[in-house]
């Protein structure tokens, strides 16, 4: 019975796995690149990355695609953590391709820049020449990523092909591409959101306010909390009222849905999150326009 | 809540749309509240939509467009749920399209198969082929889920005879564990509680099952194996002389003092610190990332491994494989393929096909040696630099290949070595 002591809980093995993916990846690529947002998922990358090259570094770039519109604590939080760990920090942004012409915003009360982060992103991973991106994207999130690879291959347009994915066995992922082809590579693939919040409770890893129950200006559309603010265009009908809130997820503004919550801790929201009966994403206005709007998003070059 | 000290299982389900699968899924995701209310809805309004009565549990694994439009699944979907034991991660895979390869992948990690057997039917050539699959992939343990029993009025003779004929055909197979367990997905059976309608069954119910299977020794703990996947130098003032080999423990105990040898130079040293940001750790395992310092100044690198003296692996450039073949184009007779094997990167040449197997009959070809798609075949090769390697059946990490197209970069072979 000598090695019942050589057993894993589950939160180390999902940790393993995450830094034998993320090393893979410093081996397997030239230019690699994390996708930060400022959402606990990519502060998850990011720590896990930490842990993967300890003591030295995190040898890449973060990337933030900013839609210019950001929570005011989420540019606070990812700029105090660039200098704490001393990785350098690109920004591409949404506006400024707005400002040249090259995109066009959508207007009106549903208007979003989320779908404006698609061809920036590609833009971004073209300029700075990155062959491949990391992401926090979790299989748990949505039907479509449920089918996703750890290592997800990418045409010269940044495509998604579902029906033409490596299959990957046991340790051994394939990176090999074309020039011109680039990867994603999701190294918390397996990780639910609980685990995520126990696991960022068990390290003690600083998270942004944001996360947090606080009072905030809200209004309601479609059953859903948004904040009020100059980003979004509210209807007459749709009146402000202060609200104690805290959000799941963390996106673009437009879409990001608050949850009333009393939530304070790291453990209260793990209670919470441990008894929802909705899911994370069920408060993102961007997955609701259409049954298959992540797959169509992916399809298109979104992570 | 106990969850940060539950250990985390994998399993593999395998069937096609007809004996329950999705139903199953559906009814342990349920069960274990992994499904959520607005899952729930969307699903119930797709339902609605095609005009079905009841809600499909099977659309919360169909994700794609095309899945769903034709009603059928097309890749492998990973599933979560958790209990307060354990986290489990369900690979599941279609029955169908690709069918081999799809199994193959998902099985490549499972500690445990699931084999669903429709009671009406019994043993089916399909289920041949799924425990087939699964003994060559050794799945560690394996679960005949009979099911629909609520479709022959639970009678046990039934159950008795389909497990008969199952281990009829199975004694042949390199299974060491099998279990039965007669359930119905749909009304409940034996899921989550135990049936009230079979009381001459004595076993567990399935979730019970794998909330307990013992798969502690599921990781091979006896023969040191550690592939260099990434050299870390962090050249800071701090850390100057620093020189760490990175990488995920495939084999062994590892201890700080260890006399190890290195492959393929054959220098000898010892191990001065097992390392990791949460500081200094006592000892390595798998399938633990660590990363490993040595106390003579040595110049290694990724696809290096080190071991132990007296139990080293083989280190050959001939090597006897089984192959899965995963691509719409055949295997190539003296063709030349990139491999990958654990951190080890080479080129090898298909040297022999020795037969085709019949995953049905499990006969032995040696007439028709084309292998395509979905084919079974035993090879052998010649690569272009020594591996480190262990059969299969003795460690599924240093034993394992997979073969990439040097004009596609595709993955096209998955290959266990002999």
């Amino acid at each position: 019975m000598e090695q019942f002591n050589y057993r894993l809980d589950y939160l180390r093995e999902l940790e393993s796995e995450s830094i034998f993916i993320i090393r893979e990846v410093a081996a397997q690529f030239e230019n690699p690149v994390i996708l930060f947002s400022g959402g606990k998922d990519s502060i998850l990358v990011t720590h896990l990355a930490r842990k993967a090259f300890y003591p030295a570094k995190i040898p890449f770039p973060l990337l933030h695609i900013d839609t210019g519109h950001n929570f005011e604590e989420t540019l606070t939080y990812r700029d105090e953590m660039v200098s704490r760990l001393g990785v350098r920090l690109k920004i591409a942004s949404v506006q400024e391709l707005i400002d040249t012409g090259e995109l066009t915003e959508e207007n009106g009360f549903n208007a979003t820049r989320n779908y404006l982060q698609t061809p920036v992103l590609l833009k971004a991973i073209e300029d700075g020449k990155y062959d491949v991106a990391l992401g926090g994207a979790r299989r748990d999130e949505e039907k479509a990523r449920a089918k996703e690879r750890f290592f997800s291959h990418r045409d010269e347009f940044g495509q998604w092909d579902p029906k033409n994915q490596r299959p990957e066995l046991w340790n051994l992922f394939n990176g090999k591409k074309r020039p011109g082809e680039h990867f994603r590579v999701f190294p918390i693939s397996n990780w639910t959101e609980l685990d995520v919040w126990m696991y960022l409770a068990v390290e003690k890893i600083p998270l942004p306010s944001l996360y947090f129950s606080h009072t905030r200006s809200v209004f309601e559309r479609d059953g859903m909390l948004l904040a009020n603010h100059p980003a979004i265009l509210r209807r007459e009908s749709e009146v402000p009222f202060d609200e104690i809130i805290r959000f799941r997820t963390i996106g673009d503004i437009t879409c990001t849905g608050a949850v009333r919550s009393p939530a304070t801790s790291l453990d209260d929201i793990i209670e919470e999150v441990a008894t929802s009966r909705t899911t994370e994403r069920g408060g993102r206005a961007d997955d609701k326009r259409a049954e298959t709007a992540m797959e169509d998003r992916k399809k298109q070059g979104y992570f | 809540m106990n969850q940060e000290k539950a250990e985390l299982l994998r399993f593999t389900t395998a069937g096609s749309v007809d004996d329950g699968k999705s139903t199953l899924i559906g009814r342990l995701l349920f069960d274990a509240k992994a499904i959520f209310e607005d899952q729930l809805e969307a699903i119930r309004l797709t339902s609605e939509r095609r005009g079905g009565d009841e809600v499909d549990l099977s659309l919360l694994t169909d994700g794609l467009r095309a899945e769903r439009e034709q009603g059928i699944t097309i890749d492998v979907a990973y599933r979560y749920f958790s209990t307060p034991k354990r986290k489990f991660i369900i690979a599941d895979t279609p029955g169908h399209i690709q069918y081999t390869r799809n199994m193959v992948t998902g099985a490549s990690t499972a500690n445990v198969a699931l084999v669903l057997v429709d009671a009406r039917h019994g043993v089916i050539e399909q289920t041949k082929r799924h425990a087939f699959l699964a003994s060559l992939l050794q799945i560690p343990h394996l679960v005949v889920c009979i099911n629909k029993m609520d479709l022959v009025d639970y009678k046990e003779d039934v159950y008795n005879n389909i497990k008969a004929e199952f281990e009829k055909f199975s004694f042949k197979l390199d299974v060491k564990d099998v279990h039965f367990i007669p359930i119905s997905a749909l009304k409940g059976d034996n899921i989550v509680d135990r049936s009230q309608n079979m009381p001459w069954f004595e076993g567990s119910t399935l979730l019970y099952y794998l909330e307990n299977v013992h798969i502690g020794s599921d990781h091979n703990f006896i023969d040191a194996r550690f592939p260099i996947q990434h050299v870390i130098r962090p050249n800071t003032d701090e850390f100057h002389d620093y020189r760490g080999y990175a990488g995920r423990v495939a084999g062994g105990i590892w201890k700080k003092g260890d006399q190890v040898t290195l492959l393929p130079s054959g220098f000898q040293s010892k191990i001065s610190k097992i390392d990791s940001m949460d500081g200094e750790l006592e000892e390595a395992y798998p399938p633990l990332s660590v990363t490993l310092l040595l106390e003579d100044d040595l110049d290694l690198s990724r696809g290096e491994m080190i071991v132990r003296e007296n139990n080293q692996p083989n280190v050959d450039q001939d090597i006897e494989l089984m192959i899965c073949w995963f691509s719409e184009k055949p295997m190539q007779l003296n063709g030349k393929y990139t491999l990958f094997h654990t951190t080890r990167e080479a080129r090898c040449v298909i040297k022999e096909i020795r037969y085709k197997l019949n995953i049905n009959t499990l006969h032995r070809d040696q007439e028709d040696l084309k292998i395509g798609m979905n084919d079974i075949g035993r090879i052998s090769i010649r690569t272009t630099k020594p591996l480190f390697f262990d059969s299969y059946r003795k460690n599924r990490i240093t034993g394992s290949v997979i073969l990439i197209d040097e004009g596609t970069n595709a993955t096209v072979a998955a290959g266990m070595i002999i």
